[in-house]
């Protein structure tokens, strides 16, 4: 939090939530809402897949599966830095075969989080079809992976920094932007 | 967490809840299609096994893979230790192999220690049990099955009232229980005939008792312990028959108990000895889900020592719990 003063708000709250009910929309017009499951990937992918999850069912008029999808065991970096706590798996009751997944999370950048997601899911079930829905999309890409639902598209040079805050871990909604970051930043 | 788990005593209040939580979420591991992570590819952990066990070693093994580490296991029994191979010796052996985590298992109280503080090999120890000292791991399967059963499976163990009861004398699993409940909040009495208690044990931070029946109304867990007749060279009591008697859980015995009171035992059991099998089969009796809880946590042993990278400093760091900068 120390770089906080250095950041710049690009989203207020108000843009966040247009963001994700664009998102929602276009997740029920895609899917027509049938087997439709959002799994978010901790830590901010949950409660942002959670007030999707709400949005969809305002549309479409019932409750869609919402799980959690803990990646650490899957990542490339395991020995880059301590071995890490793990975060929450949760998967709906129904499980995830033959769903659409929809993987969430706050922001897509190297895509390897999203790459390990993929092998995740590999283990726990045969999706029929995988999505990416992401709040912001800030480039830098370094795998073939690509969203299907983006909230913003943000250009963004390697030294900085996107920091996305959300009402139930931050206290308020938005996303920053800012310079380089000491404590080490997520995604 | 440090660079080894040699005794529970090494495992400070956030250091046993990071295992315990880290257990929690690998249990569901073993609900899935696919019951393998493939955290520790490519990682070799060596099961040095000097004296015979059944649950440990298998428990142990079946958690390496799960990881998808890969295994080797070590028996004494048909090894060159039978031909006089020193400790030493097999280690370098060991170390040359590559091995990356050595589970050890030993007769001789401090072998692990030795072990790992020798110099004679790069990777972590783990202490799967050694003589009467410790047996770390089971201290935390069973802290992790109480936990399950009577704080929700979440926190510490805060005002848990825990009976050990047997031969405290020659249990390494007492020893590392106490130090490890303790840390974790719970109040523990130790219960046996006095023959069976070390010389020392009042300075144990638990309370001892000589007398079962009183304590058993209050208890929440009752831990029985198996009467270790390999290690006992002269008579510690007159009779298997008095034993029984006296600290025997019966089922007399268990209707004294509250009713949400688990029974536990660290297992192989001797079924009329210090159980009865009336009490081994009945729903308080949480021994089969103590061998499950087993794996799991021996897996978050192994991902927290082999999981992440080695820090110059020996330890592998604090863990991070948020943040993926990738």
């Amino acid at each position: 939090m120390s770089a906080n003063q250095e950041m710049r708000p690009v989203l207020d709250a108000a843009d966040v939530g247009r963001a994700l009910t664009r998102i929602s929309h276009e997740i029920v017009e895609r899917t027509r809402g049938g087997d439709v499951v959002l799994l978010g990937i901790p830590t901010r992918g949950v409660p942002i897949a959670n007030r999707i999850g709400e949005r969809i069912a305002d549309v479409v008029g019932h409750q869609i599966p919402v799980g959690s999808l803990d990646i650490t065991m899957y990542r490339d970096d395991l020995r880059l830095r301590p071995a890490r706590a793990l975060e929450r798996t949760e998967l709906p009751p129904g499980g995830i075969d033959g769903a659409v997944v929809v993987l969430v999370d706050d922001v897509l950048f190297s895509g390897r989080t999203i790459r390990a997601a993929l092998d995740a899911l590999g283990d726990i079930g045969r999706p029929r079809s995988v999505q990416l829905a992401v709040l912001v999309d800030r480039g830098h890409r370094e795998l073939p992976i690509r969203a299907d639902y983006v909230g913003k598209n943000l250009p963004t040079s390697l030294r900085e920094n996107v920091r996305v805050q959300l009402v139930e871990i931050d206290g308020v909604d938005g996303v920053l932007l800012g310079g380089p970051d000491e404590e080490g930043t997520p995604e | 967490m440090k660079r080894h788990l040699l005794s529970a005593a090494d495992l400070d209040l956030p250091d046993a809840l990071l295992i315990l939580d880290t257990a929690a979420e690998l249990a569901a591991v073993a609900d899935r299609p696919v019951k393998k992570l493939p955290t520790l590819r490519g990682r070799t952990v060596v099961n040095l096994f000097f004296e015979d066990s059944t649950r440990t070693r298998i428990s142990f093994e079946a958690a390496a893979k799960r990881l998808s580490a890969d295994v080797i296991n070590f028996a004494a029994k048909g090894s060159s230790v039978s031909k006089g191979e020193s400790l030493k010796d097999t280690a370098l052996t060991l170390e040359a192999m590559g091995a990356d985590a050595v589970v050890i298992r030993h007769s001789a109280s401090g072998a692990p220690h030795r072990l790992a503080t020798s110099g004679w090999i790069r990777g972590s120890v783990v202490n799967a049990g050694d003589g009467t000292h410790e047996h770390p791991t089971q201290a935390l399967l069973d802290a992790f099955t109480m936990r399950r059963h009577l704080a929700g499976g979440v926190g510490d163990l805060a005002g848990l009232d825990v009976v050990i009861v047997g031969d405290v004398l020659h249990s390494r699993v007492a020893r590392s229980n106490v130090l490890l409940l303790r840390t974790l909040g719970a109040k523990v009495t130790l219960i046996a005939p006095p023959t069976l208690l070390p010389v020392g044990v009042e300075l144990w931070p638990c309370s001892v008792s000589y007398d079962l029946d009183s304590s058993l109304p209050t208890a929440d867990v009752v831990m029985m312990l198996r009467v270790q007749r390999e290690r006992m060279s002269a008579a510690y009591f007159p009779s298997a028959r008095e034993y029984s008697r006296r600290y025997g859980l019966d089922v007399n015995r268990m209707k004294l108990l509250q009713p949400h009171t688990i029974v536990m035992h660290p297992g192989p059991m001797n079924r009329g000895m210090e159980i009865a099998a009336e009490v081994a089969d009945s729903p308080r009796s949480v021994i089969v889900e103590q061998v499950t809880n087993g794996v799991s946590v021996r897996m978050a042993v192994l991902y927290l020592l082999l999981g992440g990278s080695e820090l110059s400093d020996g330890s592998n760091g604090v863990p991070v719990s948020e943040g993926r900068p990738l």
